[in-house]
This record gives structure tokens, sequence and C-alpha cells, in this order.
């Protein structure tokens, strides 16, 4: 069931590039440029930290990396404004940290600790950032369509111009709460996209093995407007996903935007032992030839929007934050006992 | 939430409190849900109605009708038919600052909306460590015996009330059917109400004005000595009815509706409880591992020393409810089955 390497079973790139002449047309603005690969790489090395954290046993409970996708998140959170919101996953640190989140306050999260997010009573798989518009990741596969295209419900009925994300793996596919609430968008016109992130896996499963038809057919059956993009190549994802989000911030309607990438790490942290279901070869050749980062910095210096150096420079600094945020999370105390009864009810 | 003596207020307490100078106004349960949902959409603009035939239908029970007209089909949405997507997107919008209220038509149909429900509406105020609220309303429908057969005559509200983070009420009577609607509303927290579908056209006197009833205070229905019936949604008249049959054998039976399951007015089962010695809890849900059982094990609890005869429980027969009348007529609690247990129960057989 292995599939073959990912350069020879798809080409994502290519046909996305076809489509859309994309990057090189693509207004350049520096400043937002580095942003984003400034965003990107706080995302690899939130994860290489997590991962670290979890391995070293000083994080209870497992989490799952996003590491590998960065150039979906931050392609699709640099198109929105502060106050769109998005929904996010079980996989859903890069979501949280593109939609603007501290590094800090993250980690506090994720080792249970009062200060985080959440108070620590949410975890990895449920970070809610409401002053960043990010609604919450969700351990249910799906279960926050409803709740992405509801925040659009909202935002028309309150007059706001609001856009809503709704971030998920392409194993959603597979939940019938997807298709319900995409009639209803459209059938509404509501301003809310779709964002499939394809890594090929569900959990431990090809999604050609899931996965019936083409997926594009899927929402363009409700008459969606769709696109495609290599999910690798920021500037890609952020030139299709800015046009879904004006189109519906413009009151035309919602957009799927289906973006191949890979996930790195395994399912979860614990998910070591890969070679039932993909090899070796495979997640090396994607590191190897499909890295966001490496993608996006060549693509910066071939432009001259950034040196080498400067690039070097502003890894140093994204390992410096990610070191003062563990530290900061580590030495935060729990909740007191008291907190295990609050904000069961509002 | 007793009165400041602390006894469990009464009805009669509350008539003489409010306009006792003007005869009592009769509408229907139907009208009174409809009236509170009209004066808090008219209050609040964040207030909206989302659900099948919602709109010009009214729903199936016309209750809702006239609402489509007087609020336009954005405020009183008609959706497919996709439950669990239109509670999804209640959550969403309660999540960003409006204030759904979810019309799911049949209360079977909870099993289509559950992680909506449970996994997603209940926990996130505190999955975010108190960030988010989701102050939505789930209305929809108990009871059996409307030959509706095994899907569409569950009474389902022991689901809803295991989980912490959902408020859910039963109301029995018109009046608590508009106050205890209008306080959900308010509520920042999402509420499941259960109404008895059989009760829609039943009418009962609603006082004029605005008219909140608090979640989690239970109200006497009728005082009583001997026996105490804590009886929820619609076998609150059963047990009434029950109550007057006894009379004539000399027992005095008391009536008790805890109105709501979330919170549940726990000092008040107990006072009736403590007061009258015996106690049967009367609930249309299935009689093993439902609600009855919890307000049975919470009565003894309270009121153990005081007990004459263990706490008994009636509640629907553990069967699918057929369709056949007369066998559906066996399966719930009837004031006949329910006075020969008090009698029993009070020696008096």
């Amino acid at each position: 069931m292995t599939p073959p390497p990912a350069a020879s079973r798809s080409t994502p790139r290519k046909r996305a590039r076809k489509a859309k002449p994309g990057s090189d047309s693509a207004k350049v603005d520096a400043a937002a440029c580095l942003h984003m690969y400034r965003q990107m790489m706080r995302i690899r090395v939130f994860e290489e930290r997590a991962n670290e954290l979890y391995l070293t046993a000083k994080v209870p409970g497992l989490t799952h990396m996003y590491a590998g996708e960065e150039a979906v998140a931050v392609g699709v959170c640099s198109a929105l404004r502060q106050d769109d919101t998005i929904t996010s996953t079980h996989r859903g640190h890069g979501h949280c940290i593109a939609k603007g989140a501290r590094l800090d306050l993250m980690f506090a999260e994720l080792l249970g600790k009062a200060a985080g997010y959440n108070r620590g009573k949410g975890g990895s798989m449920h970070i809610a950032d409401q002053e960043n518009g990010n609604l919450g990741a969700n351990a249910i596969v799906g279960g926050s369509a409803g709740i992405a295209t509801g925040a659009a419900l909202s935002a028309r009925m309150r007059g706001s111009t609001q856009v809503s994300v709704c971030f998920f793996g392409e194993g959603a596919l597979g939940q019938g709460l997807l298709y319900e609430v995409m009639n209803m968008a459209q059938l509404w016109k509501l301003p809310v996209v779709y964002v499939c992130e394809n890594n090929l896996y569900n959990e431990y499963t090809h999604f050609e093995e899931t996965t019936a038809g083409a997926i594009l057919a899927r929402p363009r059956a409700f008459g969606i407007h769709t696109a495609e993009v290599d999910g690798q190549d920021v500037t890609l994802v952020n030139a299709a996903a800015s046009e879904l989000v004006e189109r519906a911030r413009a009151g035309d309607g919602p957009g799927f935007l289906l973006a191949h990438t890979y996930r790195y790490y395994g399912h979860h942290v614990g998910d070591i032992k890969r070679d039932y279901y993909r090899s070796e070869d495979e997640e090396s050749r994607w590191k190897r030839e499909r890295d966001p980062l490496t993608i996006f910095a060549t693509w910066l210096q071939e432009r001259g929007l950034a040196s080498a150096e400067e690039l070097e420079r502003l890894e140093a600094e994204v390992r410096e934050e990610a070191d003062v945020a563990v530290a900061y999370g580590l030495e935060a105390p729990y909740p007191d006992d008291g907190e295990v009864s609050m904000h069961v009810f509002a | 939430m007793s009165s400041p003596d602390g006894s469990p207020a009464t009805e009669t307490d509350r008539a003489s409190a409010g306009t006792a100078h003007q005869p009592p106004r009769i509408i229907t349960f139907s009208q009174a849900v409809n009236e509170a949902l009209a004066e808090e959409m008219r209050r609040d603009e964040r207030v909206f109605i989302i659900g099948e035939d919602v709109a010009e239908a009214g729903t199936p029970f016309k209750v809702l009708a006239g609402l489509v007209e007087e609020f336009g089909p954005e405020r009183v949405r008609d959706t497919p038919i996709s439950e669990a997507g239109f509670t999804g997107l209640a959550v969403g919008a309660a999540m960003t600052g409006m204030r759904p209220v979810v019309d799911l038509m049949f209360g079977d149909f909870l099993t289509l909306v559950m992680d909506q429900l449970v996994n997603q509406a209940a926990k996130t105020h505190y999955m975010s460590g108190g960030k988010l609220k989701v102050p939505m309303v789930l209305r929809t429908t108990l009871g059996a015996t409307r030959r509706s057969a095994a899907q569409h005559s569950q009474s389902l509200h022991a689901w809803v009330s295991h989980i912490p983070g959902l408020k859910v009420a039963l109301p029995a009577t018109p009046e608590d059917a508009k106050g205890l609607m209008k306080t959900a509303i308010r509520d920042d927290n999402p509420v499941v109400i259960l109404e008895d579908k059989l009760s829609f056209q039943d009418k009962g006197p609603v006082p004029d004005g605005e008219l909140l009833i608090p979640l989690g205070q239970a109200v006497v229905r009728r005082e009583g000595t001997d026996i105490s019936f804590i009886a929820t949604s619609s076998m609150v008249f059963a047990a009434l009815e029950a109550a007057e049959q006894l009379e004539a054998h000399g027992i005095s039976a008391e009536v008790v509706d805890p109105r709501t399951m979330v919170p549940l007015d726990v000092d008040a089962l107990v006072a009736s409880a403590r007061k009258t010695s015996r106690v049967v809890i009367v609930d249309e849900g299935h009689q093993s591992f439902g609600v009855s059982a919890e307000l049975a094990a919470v009565v003894a609890d309270g009121a153990f020393y005081h007990l004459d005869a263990p706490v008994k429980r009636m509640g629907a027969m553990d069967v699918p409810v057929p369709f056949s009348p007369p066998l559906e007529d066996l399966t719930v609690p009837t004031p006949k089955r329910l006075a020969a247990l008090a009698r029993e129960m009070c020696g008096a057989a």
C-alpha cells in the first residue's frame, strides 16, 4: 500500500502554476514576504521543540505535528485580517501561530499550565485564541465545519465583512457534516473558505484508499468556487487564498482551496515506525525536494528580497524566541485545584 | 433556590405576588413559546431561529406561525434537512456574537446532532478556559402516545442532562414554556428545552408582560403530606390526576415539578421528600439509566433518614415505542398506575 514517491505521484506545483501564473506576477512586498517566512519558521521551530518536549516526557498526552505543512497555514492566514475567524484541527499548532498566536502561551497550554491560552484546560488539540480570531482547534475530524460556517453566517447577520476559514485535513472529506454545511454556505452565499490540507494520509491510511472520485468534484457539486495549489509554495497558497477570501468578503460566496502538502512527522508524536504506510524514501524526498521553507528561502533570495545571512539571522531570532517560550511554559504553574469546576458554565 | 423561609415556592405564592387583581390570561403552550420567541427577537436583534420548516410552515406543530412575517427569512431561517449542519452553524454563530435558537423538529433527532451539541457546544467554554461562550438554545420535543412510532416518540432528555456544560429545561405549562424559554435565550450557555409534543394545544394561565423564570427553581404544583410525586414535563399532569384520585382514598399527595434538570433544584426535591416521607419520581424517559434514577438518588441521599419507603421510579418502559395504540399506551406512566403505586407505598393497597 506504500504510495509511489511524491515527486512521481503528482505534480501539484506544476499543475497549479500552469493554471495560475501566480508567484512571478504577484505583487511583491518584501516586508510581508519576510513576515510570512518568519511565521513559517516559527511553526517549524515550535514543532521541533514540542516534539522534543513530548519525546522527553515533559508534556502530558500526545500531539499532532504540523511541520511540513507550514506554507498552507501561513499562506492562507496571511490573506486574512486579524478579525477574520478560523477554525482549526487536531493538527492545529500551525494555524494558531499563523493567525498570530504567541509561542509562550502556546507552550504553556501544551504543558497544561494556567498561563496557557485556555488556562491549560484545552491542551494541544483545543487551543483557541479569540483575540486573533482563532475559534479553536477541534479534535473531532471535520467537527469544526459547522462552527466555521456559522461564524460566516454570524458575520453576515451582524453586517460585518469578516471572512471565516475552515481548515481541515483530507481525512475530514469522509465526514457528512462538511457536505451539509457546504450546501448551506453556497445556498446562502456565506463568506467562508474551506481549506483542505491534503497531506496524503488519513491518520495511517493513504487518502486514495478512502476517497472516491476527485476531491474538487465534491465542492463543485454545490457550485462552490474552487482552487488547487501546491501547498508547499507559500506564494502560490497566498495568491489562491487571497482570491477566495476576497471573493467571499465581497459577497460572492464560499470558496474551497485544495492544498497538496505533506506532514513530516507521524500522525502523532508516538507514530514513529511508519514504514507500513509510507516509506522513508518518500518522506526524505518531500523534505529534500518539497520543503516549504527551502522553497520560499530560495524564492526570496532569487528575487533579492533577502540574503542567506538575513534568513539565518531570522531563524536564530525565532529559535531564541522558542527557547524563551519553552522556558516560560515549563516554569509556569499548573492551575489551582479550584479551576477544575470553573468554566463549565459561563 | 427556595423562598426566603426555606420552603419551595408554590404557584399560589407566585400568583399572589403577581397581578392578583386581574383574571389570568389563558393561552396555549404553543402560543406561549411563540410569544417568548417574538418578545426576545424584538428585544435583541442577535436572536434568530434556525431549523427545518420554521419560516412559512411555522414547524409541523405551527408553534412558530407568524414569526417569519414579523422578522423575515434571515432571522427565521429555513434550512435543508441537515440537523447536524444547522446545529453546527448555530454553535459557530453563538461563538461569534449571535444568540441562535435551533429548532429541532423531533427530540429523536438529537441522535443526529450529538457531536455538535456534546463535543462542540457543551465543551467550548470550558476547553477555551472561559474565553469563548456558546449562548444558544436548542428547542425540541419529547413525549409518546402521539401514535408516531419508535423514531418520533422518544424522550431523550437524560442524554443531554448527562453532559456537563448543557442546561436542560422541561417546561410543563404554558407559563413555564414562555418563562423558561425567555430565560434560556438570555443565558450565556447552551440550553436544551424539551417540550412535550402533546402539550402544544394545552391551555393555561400566562401573565401579561415580562415573564422570566429562573433555571434551577422547582415549583410545588400541589401541596400534600403523605407522598411526593416528583414529576417532569407533562408527567406533572399525570401526577396531578393521580393525586386527585388518591384524595378519595384519604391519601394526600404532593406534586413537585423540578422544571429544569440542569441546574437541578435539589433543595426543593429533598424538602418535599422530608415532608411527606415517600417519593415517586415520574418521568417519560426510559426508566433504566434515566433522569428518574438521578432524581431518585438525589432524593434518597438528601432525605434518607426521613423516608418511610424506598424511593420509587416510574418511567417509560424499556422498549422502543410501539406504534399500535394499545401497546403504546402500556409504555408510559399513567395516573391510574401511579395512584396504585402510591396506595401500595402508603400501605393502603
